[in-house]
């Protein structure tokens, strides 16, 4: 952490600001689930334009439509109206240079570390002398070295979400979008957990857009953070951190960090308010 | 001690107790072989060759009968799970099937098959066939949702996904389904050519037992025996790893 840190600003924003370069957008994006008798307006219209090597969280209540944003920028569900655009091209189905990792445990049980971290290169065709060298560099950057051979069942929560993320690695995506990636382990293994994250961000200068319930991990991972509303969930703020880019899991115990989580605090727990008393009446 | 040796003590505990009870005449010979004349008879008949029709034929239709059910429970199993309606028309049905007994179909297959090896087989994969439907309806049931949602994300076809994820992922509730089509096939042959064949394993057992040759009797039996538990071993050992590997 730089402790200069400690003393940035929290901004607080009605609107999301201009970004320099807008490597993803949503546009007036609105998801309605068809139920047997109804239907349910999940999101929207929701507006988001994330700046190319931005770390980007998504905060909001329980059943805003958190992971429905996540899927639709990532190709795996369309919307009813409203666009999504990833490099300047609408997103139709899953685009190039996208990898997801998912809250649930994804790695493939039949398979070895080293396989699972190699799956999607090998799909992809990619020469195997450069699958050995990306999944040799993705194993060791995640500290899997001694766990290559391997199989999930014989490894922790917390180790086989590294595998997830390491699996994604290799792929070089440009923008990773993670489905509350901790929201199975312990608090321990979540910050620490946070500073891989943070240091595979540094490395590749993807974009990164994290979904999360955890007001912290927002707060200390991100350089911007989107508060959204109750379902039909949108964005009712955006709080930017003025985190410096190489920060770790230390700015914890700054006490700018209690200011960024007081503030999405304060918003969210209108919103939550509202499902409460929503659940009373 | 280890549940494995306990169980061992106690099948060696039995075996002895009948070997003793046949010696000292408690259990007379018309009625029992001491075990370790079982043994004796069954390396006889193994080394004179005298019943290797019978057995050639059973195993040749246990292995059919198994290999039928298999493929035929694997690819009913899919069409059902790709066809709610028909599922949802079917699952009661096959929740009951086994409380049906399907030996008492063995006029029809007489009548359409003749007495022979493919009445044999068509019984036995009639008592076979479900469980492997019923596995693979289980295992497809299954699949965790991000492991397609991870397919999708790294683009592959649908046959590619069904080959490379939904198989291998299923793959450990299908031996369930595969084990428990050799078990059926074992019994829907073995017990069929009781009443439906002149020549097999169960045939010849009959045979025996009504010219009281007990020695051949028992010796095919215990023939049976062998062969079932280690058939079942090697099962259960690859079904353990595969277990192994699906916990989560």
């Amino acid at each position: 952490m730089n402790p200069a840190a400690a003393g940035a600003k929290v901004v607080t924003l009605k609107q999301q600001p201009a970004p320099v370069e807008a490597h993803a957008t949503l546009r007036g994006v609105t998801r309605i689930f068809q139920l047997p008798k109804s239907t349910l307006h999940a999101l929207g219209p929701i507006d988001l334009d994330l700046a190319k090597g931005e770390f980007f969280s998504v905060v909001g209540p329980s059943g805003c439509g958190k992971s429905t944003l996540l899927d639709i920028l990532a190709g795996l569900s369309a919307p009813q109206a409203g666009t999504a655009h990833f490099e300047g091209k609408p997103v139709n189905g899953v685009p190039d240079g996208v990898g997801v990792v998912f809250q649930e445990d994804a790695s493939f049980p039949w398979l070895n570390v080293r396989d699972n971290v190699a799956f999607g290169l090998r799909r992809a065709g990619v020469d195997p002398a450069e699958i050995q060298r990306r999944v040799d560099y993705a194993i060791g950057f995640m500290g899997l070295k001694d766990f290559a051979a391997s199989f999930p069942a014989q490894l922790s929560g917390g180790m086989r979400q590294r595998v997830c993320i390491a699996r994604t690695l290799v792929m070089q995506p440009r923008l990773i979008l993670l489905d509350e990636p901790f929201g199975a382990l312990d608090q321990q293994t979540r910050l620490l957990m946070g500073d891989e994250l943070l240091r595979l961000w540094r490395e590749t200068s993807a974009t990164v857009l994290l979904i999360t319930h955890a007001l912290d991990e927002a707060a200390m991972l991100s350089d911007r953070v989107g508060v959204m509303s109750t379902r039909p969930g949108t964005f009712i703020d955006f709080v930017e951190t003025g985190w410096e880019r190489d920060r770790d899991s230390r700015v914890v115990s700054t006490p700018h960090f209690g200011d960024i989580t007081a503030r999405l605090w304060e918003k969210l727990r209108v919103e939550a308010l509202k499902i409460m008393s929503a659940g009373k009446s | 001690m280890s549940e494995k040796w306990l169980r061992l003590i106690v099948v060696a505990t039995m075996i002895l107790l009948v070997e003793l009870l046949c010696r000292v005449g408690v259990i007379p010979r018309m009625v029992m072989l001491a075990p370790s004349q079982m043994v004796v008879e069954l390396a006889e008949i193994l080394r004179t060759g005298q019943f290797s029709a019978d057995i050639r034929t059973t195993f040749t239709n246990i292995a059919i009968s198994t290999a039928l059910s298999i493929v035929l429970g694997f690819v009913a199993g899919l069409i059902i799970y790709s066809l709610p309606a028909l599922r949802h028309a079917l699952e009661p049905l096959l929740a009951s099937y086994y409380a049906v007994p399907t030996f008492v179909f063995y006029p029809i297959f007489i009548t359409l098959f003749g007495v022979g090896s493919a009445s044999i087989i068509a019984i036995a994969v009639l008592l076979a066939v479900v469980s492997m439907i019923t596995a693979t309806l289980n295992g497809l049931d299954r699949i965790p949702r991000v492991l397609r949602k991870t397919a999708q994300i790294y683009r592959m076809s649908r046959a590619k996904t069904a080959l490379l994820v939904e198989l291998p992922a299923t793959l450990p509730y299908l031996f369930t389904g595969v084990k428990l089509s050799v078990a059926y096939s074992f019994i829907g042959v073995i017990a069929s050519e009781f009443i439906l064949s002149g020549a097999g394993i169960g045939y010849a057992i009959a045979y025996a037992y009504n010219l009281f040759e007990n020695g051949h009797m028992y010796a095919l039996i215990l023939l049976v025996l062998v062969t079932v538990t280690i058939v079942n071993t090697i099962l259960n050992m690859i079904d353990r790893r595969l277990q192994a590997r699906r916990q989560r």
